[in-house]
This record gives C-alpha cells, structure tokens and sequence, in this order.
C-alpha cells in the first residue's frame, strides 16, 4: 500500500531515535521547582500565590492573563512558595517565575490518583472546554498554544474531523513513541472526549511507518472506536507541522495566513490528547510532561516523566550521567526546530519535549558559500517558497519584498538551512525578514 | 554541575544535511567521465591533448585570478572551474590548436566566470561563452573534423577530416539533395549512439553522455526535467517539419542524437547557475531551448544550434525567474466553496 503524505518538499534528516526502547520512568521530586509564568504562547499567567503560601500538587497558583491567548498554571508539587522572582528560562532571558521549595507529595483532593481508565464522558462539550481550559492545557507538541482556543468552533466555522499528531517527525524525540506504546487506551479516550467537545465525528492519528508497534497496537486497539482511524504516513520531515500533516491526512491546504479551523480540522498532538484525558477524565491539571534524554555521547538515554519546573539537570542525574566532554550545544525540542540553550540549568516547562546534547562533531559550523542557484532550497520548502530569494530580500532589508514573496507563510522548519550545499544561514534571514515585516504590518495596523 | 564545555547558541536548524558545493560539482565531471573515455576512444591521443591543457588553462586561470588579481579565498579546485574546462574541451574539434584553447579558456572563466563574481554570479554558461568565442574567432579550426578511429596515433597536423552529420545535411540540402539521397553519406544510428562520427570531442556518444546523465539522476544532481523536455521540443519541433517535407527535413531521431543536443540537453542546460529556479521555469526554459536549436538547424546559417540556444535561453533566465514562480502551499483550494 502506497503510505500517504504531504507532496511538496520536506527532508530526510537522520532518525537518532536513541530512547526509542526505554519505557518512560517517573523521574522523581526535585528539591525545589521554578514554574515559569510564561509557559505558554501568548501573555504570561498571574501569579495568585504569595511568598509563604502552602500548595500542593495541582493547586492554582497562576491565573490566566486578560489577553485571549493564556494558560492557567498549576503547582506541581506540595511544599511552600519560597519566592516570585525572575528566573533564567529557555529563552537566555529572566522572567518571572513561582519558586516552590518540594516537602511531601500532597495532590489535591479532586485529582483522581488512580491508574483506572474511565471512559465514559459526563461532560457536555461545553464543560469540557471548561476543563481544558482550567486545567492550563496547552499544545505539547513544542508550540504550546492554549488548547481550549483551538475548540471554540464557532457554528460559521464547525470542524468536521479531529486531527491526532502521532508523527513525532524530529530526530531523537521519542516522548510521544512511547506515550502511544506505554498508554494507548488513555490516549484514544482522550480522542473521545475532543471529538465531543469539539462536536466531530471523525478523528485521523497520523504516525510516521517508522514506527510500525505504535501503528498496529494502536490500530488493534481503535477499532472498539467507531469514526476513529490510525492512518500511517511515510517518513517526512517536517510531517508534523500541522499544516503538513492536515494535507497527508485529509488532501486539505490551510490557505496562507489562515488556521486549520478555516478547513474543518482540529490538530493535536499524542501528548497533548493524554493531557486532555487526565484534564477531564481524572480532574488532573497539566501539571508534568514526558521528557526525551537523548544525545549520541551519553551511554543511557531516557524518557521520564517530569514535573513541570524540575531542572533539567536531574534528568542528567537520573541517568546518572553528566554533560559529555565536547558538547557543544544543548537543545531543547528536537534538533530541527528546538532552541539551543545557553546553560542546562533551566527548568522543564510544558512545552519542553527534550533535551537533546549534541558533540561538536554534530554540529559542524560550515563557513557560508556562496549560492551556486542549485534549486535545492525550493524543492525542500514545504511551503513552496524560494529559500533563496528570501535570503537575498532580507539581506538587503527589502521587507517588503520580503512580504511579497510571503515569508509570513514560512513554517520554519529548517528544511532549507539543512540542505543548503552552500551552507548559508537561509533560514536566520528568513526569520529576520519575517519578523520585521510582521513589525510592518503591525505599524500599518495602527495608521 | 560543573559544564567545561564552551556551547554554540544559534538559531534551528541544529542538524546539517550531507550536500556541498564540492561534492556536487565533482559529481558532475565524474558523470563527464564516459563521455571523454569516449573521445578518447575515437579520437585518441588528440581528444586527451584537448581536455588535459583545457583543464590546466581553466582551473589555471581561475587560480591566478583569485590569488593575484581578486585577491580571495581560491576556490579554482572546487570542481566547478573542471566542470568548465571539460565541457569546453568536449565542443571544440580534436585539432584545435593550444594557443586557440588558450584564448576560448580565458573567455570562459576569465571573462565569462570571473568578471561577474565567480561561481553562482556569471549569467551565462562559461564553457559555451568560450566555445561561441573560440567559433566567431577561428572559424576554419573550429569546423575541421578529423575522422574518428583513422587519427588516433597520428600527431601530425595532416589529418585525415570530414564533415558533421548535421554538416553534411545543411551543406547537402542546400545542394538540392533530399534527405533520402543523403543517406548514405550519413553515419547510421548505431554509430550515432556509439560515438563513431564527427564532431566535438564530448558530444559524440550519446550512450555515454546518457550513462553520466543517468549518474546525475541517481545521485540527484539534476531532475530529469530539462534534458527530457528540452530533447522533447526539439524532436517536436524539427518532427513538424520532417512531417511536412520529409525530403527537405531529416526526421526528429536523428536530430536528438546528432551533434551537441545530448551533451547540452543533459549538461550545459542543466547548469544550475545559469537555468532557471524553480521546475516550472526550467521546463520553460528547455523548451524554448529546444524550440531554438532546431530553429537555428533548419532555419540558421550554422549546421549546429545547441550552444547558442542555451546561451540565448541563459539570458532568459532572470526573466524566467521573476514571473515563474513555484507554487506556494495553500493556494489549492480543495475545501469548501
């Protein structure tokens, strides 16, 4: 059977799926966790909690902010508010964060601690969102977009099919494998329950055939689902941007500048669906995440079970490894689209699906040379723009060639730095070039 | 924990694919070998004097331009001044003299290479400006053939020539003979495909050049698009003819595999430097490439079109480039109404 895709462009970077046979382990409390208060995309949460406050695990300790984009944030352990303070985040910059020395491990009354499946919904759609959204669900594919957003369909733009992304198409990532192996029944309840708030009967779980278990476990498993299909695609970077995989799955294109919704589909991520269940299914708030440990010079690599806010050195720890001589770059996400941090002393946030350590052999820096016009950026670019162009455009600061050549459209998926024989940096340009023309575009807004 | 290690922050993408200008170039001359075994075959010891001083002259003159005159980074053994200097030694006739080769050489990568920046800068295919140069300037050596396999050892200046396939039809046709009459003083098609007539040293075998073009393919250094659409319109192009006056016309087969339409077709149009971007405008470009060279063959007072229809396609391509372009994600519009 010829395995389905999406036609234009993408990339083959190598696999590395290194962790992809270590069953995830609960990583344990750390001394003390630092909860950012900008977890989310969109304005940071605020903080309702004070220096001293007793919480346990689950305990609202941030409100979602004014704006329409916010999460609510919740502790992720019992102990006391030691301070509210600016901490170093992902980003290289301080923001602010709840601080939480661990005593104990005290959840909430309301949470359902139990291993048992419950499948029957008594929420009414409505409800639902309800939940999702006081639970501080957000996308834990990396984007980390407030979740209940994506479900308030209005009766102009109803969805018809709810899109499952199962793809995990970075290199090294392995959280959402052994999410779908280690908790298949929790994750297709958890479909249930969005297909309803929602208000779809169809549902799609796309997954890459280079993980052919996950595939037929899950596919034994759904049939007990009327209107629920996994459907396996083939190995494509960058499958599970959504755009992308909309089109694998259903032959469906996203206009430019528009949102899945605009085409009938709800997306969201394995990781994302199982905290939907526990949201609404256990009254659990998205309160810890599975987190991949990867890298070619560590002897072990691990996928844990992480409460949000632990340091990211104690998954080290847990391996009992520590940063290999010559890494030269720590990456949170996966090596595509992950940020590079400028230290390993950051905390786990909802959106960090790995930590990935790169030797210096990995990541060659390549002097830039020059473009010898091979087409190999156009052919690669999901999106079917000219990488190239782009690149000269924002070079010279010419935004609004820029604009015209829709850089907004890009994805930034990478596929055209990684293939680049020139090695030119194509995608720093492109970035720099979109942001300014989103700079553009707001300043005319406001003419 | 103690980190000694000094960490790179940049930007995503972190992981870097395999490719790089090198290993692309030298993927080309290597796809190039066949071909020059072939001229060796046929030509011998003339055809290696050929490629060997171009070789020198090329890569030498990009050298001495970027060491002494730029004053930049040498990159004249990247590949691409060989790719040059092959394809350059492949048009031109295995008597051609050094100092002559000398001359077309510093055209191609003094002139048409170096003076617009180098590599991914020059407009216009550096071999086929050097041969168009080499053929506007000596005109008699340009055009005297030596008979394959007979001239093999013979390093005397007296060889024994004859005329193009493409040579004989012109000069034939506008004697008043038909095509048929022709026929048999034209190589057959096996020779063709084999290499065994007149010509430039490179464009004779078509089986060669096809094995190289075939390598290209597999490897991914070029798509299949332009050589098939390029030999495509040109077989349509002089096939309508042929079907009007197949005395006047000879059929379409023969032009595909006569003179330097499959050297062109499936190296000098496939330049990436000087073709278009995007698919779309590189199957423009062959086909208007095709439609050129038969036009310049029926039609021109040369009996061979191919270099300059690439050349003049070349000029098309900044063109090409600004209105054609691919198509972006998410203008098919296949949901809603």
């Amino acid at each position: 059977m010829k395995l389905r895709t999406f036609k234009k462009g993408g990339v083959h970077p190598p696999e590395n799926k290194l962790s992809a046979n270590v069953p995830i382990r609960e990583l344990g409390l750390p001394d003390q966790v630092s909860i950012h208060m900008a977890h989310h995309l969109g304005a940071p949460a605020v903080p309702i909690v004070e220096k001293g406050d007793k919480v346990k695990v689950g305990t609202l300790i941030a409100r979602k902010g004014q704006a329409f984009i916010s999460a609510n944030i919740h502790s992720s352990v019992s102990g006391t508010v030691l301070k509210i303070d600016d901490v170093t985040g992902g980003s290289g910059y301080r923001s602010k964060a709840v601080i939480i020395k661990v005593e104990g491990d005290e959840w909430e009354e309301s949470i359902d601690r139990s291993k048992e499946l419950v499948e029957e919904i008594k929420l009414t759609p409505g409800e639902i969102l309800k939940k999702i959204e006081e639970m501080g669900i957000v996308g834990l594919g990396g984007a980390t977009f407030p979740s209940h957003i994506k479900y308030m369909v209005s009766d102009q733009r109803p969805a018809d099919t709810l899109v499952i992304n199962g793809v995990e198409c970075e290199p090294y990532l392995t959280s959402d494998y052994r999410s779908m192996l280690e908790r298949p029944d929790e994750i297709l309840v958890g479909i249930q329950v969005m297909m309803r708030a929602g208000k779809v009967n169809r549902a799609m779980m796309g997954i890459e055939a280079n993980k052919p278990d996950a595939i037929e476990l899950l596919q034994t498993k759904v049939q007990k689902y009327p209107g629920v299909e996994v459907v396996p695609l083939k190995v494509k970077y960058p499958q599970g941007a959504e755009k992308q995989l909309i089109k694998a799955l259903l032959n469906r294109e996203v206009p430019s500048g528009k949102l899945p919704l605009d085409v009938g589909v709800i997306v969201n991520n394995v990781g994302t669906t199982l905290a939907i269940y526990e949201a609404v299914q256990k009254n659990k708030p998205l309160i810890e995440r599975v987190v991949t440990m990867t890298g070619k010079k560590l002897k072990k690599t691990g996928n844990f079970l992480v409460r949000v806010g632990t340091p990211t050195t104690m998954l080290l720890e847990a391996l009992g490894e520590e940063i290999p001589e010559g890494t030269a770059k720590i990456i949170r996400g996966g090596p595509m689209m992950g940020k590079a941090l400028n230290s390993i002393d950051i905390p786990i946030t909802k959106g960090t699906s790995g930590i990935i350590l790169m030797d210096k052999s990995e990541v060659p820096r390549r002097e830039p040379q020059t473009c010898i016009r091979c087409a190999k950026c156009i052919s690669v670019c999901p999106m079917g723009l000219e990488p190239y162009l782009l690149e000269k455009l924002a070079k010279i600061d010419d935004f609004e060639g820029c604009e015209a050549e829709a850089v907004a459209d890009c994805i930034e998926c990478g596929s055209c730095s990684y293939t680049c024989p020139a090695a030119l940096p194509l995608l720093d340009y492109i970035r720099y070039g979109k942001t300014n023309v989103m700079r553009l575009q707001r300043e005319r807004r406001q003419k | 924990m103690i980190n000694n290690n000094r960490l790179v922050v940049s930007f995503s993408p972190h992981e870097k694919g395999e490719l790089e200008i090198e290993k692309i170039m030298w993927g080309v001359v290597i796809a190039l070998v066949p071909a020059f075994a072939a001229s060796v075959i046929f030509y011998g010891f003339h055809a290696l004097r050929v490629v060997v001083l171009t070789l020198i002259f090329c890569i030498g003159i990009e050298y001495l331009i970027q060491k002494f005159i730029l004053k930049v980074k040498v990159t004249a053994f990247d590949g691409s001044a060989a790719i040059t200097a092959l394809l350059l030694a492949f048009n031109v006739p295995a008597g051609v003299p050094w100092w002559q080769l000398l001359a077309g050489s510093i055209m191609a990568i003094g002139v048409a290479k170096m003076t617009f920046g180098g590599l991914g800068k020059n407009p216009f295919n550096p071999a086929l400006v050097g041969r168009a140069f080499m053929l506007a300037s000596f005109p008699v050596q340009m055009t005297t053939w030596p008979v394959p396999v007979q001239n093999l050892w013979n390093l005397g200046a007296d060889a024994v020539t004859s005329a193009t396939p493409l040579g004989i039809l012109k000069e034939g046709v506008r004697m008043g003979k038909t095509v048929t009459q022709l026929a048999g003083d034209l190589p057959n098609y096996v020779d063709m495909l084999i290499g065994n007539i007149g010509g430039c040293i490179g464009e004779i075998s078509v089986i060669a050049i096809l094995i190289g073009g075939i390598y290209m393919l597999a490897r991914k250094i070029i798509t299949w698009h332009i050589p098939v659409f390029y030999l495509l319109s040109l077989a349509g192009f002089t096939g309508v003819f042929w079907l009007i006056n197949p005395d006047k016309y000879a059929d379409p087969l023969f032009h595909i595999l006569v003179g330097g339409a499959m050297l062109g077709a499936w190296f000098m149009a496939t330049d990436m430097v000087t073709g278009p971007m995007s698919i779309k405008g590189q199957i423009i470009f062959a086909l208007g490439g095709g439609i050129l060279c038969g036009a310049i063959r029926l039609f021109g007072s040369y009996p061979e079109g191919c270099s300059y229809s690439i050349l003049v396609m070349n000029a098309f391509v900044p063109l090409i480039d600004k209105y054609v372009k691919p198509k972006r994600f998410g203008t098919e519009v296949n949901y809603g109404k």
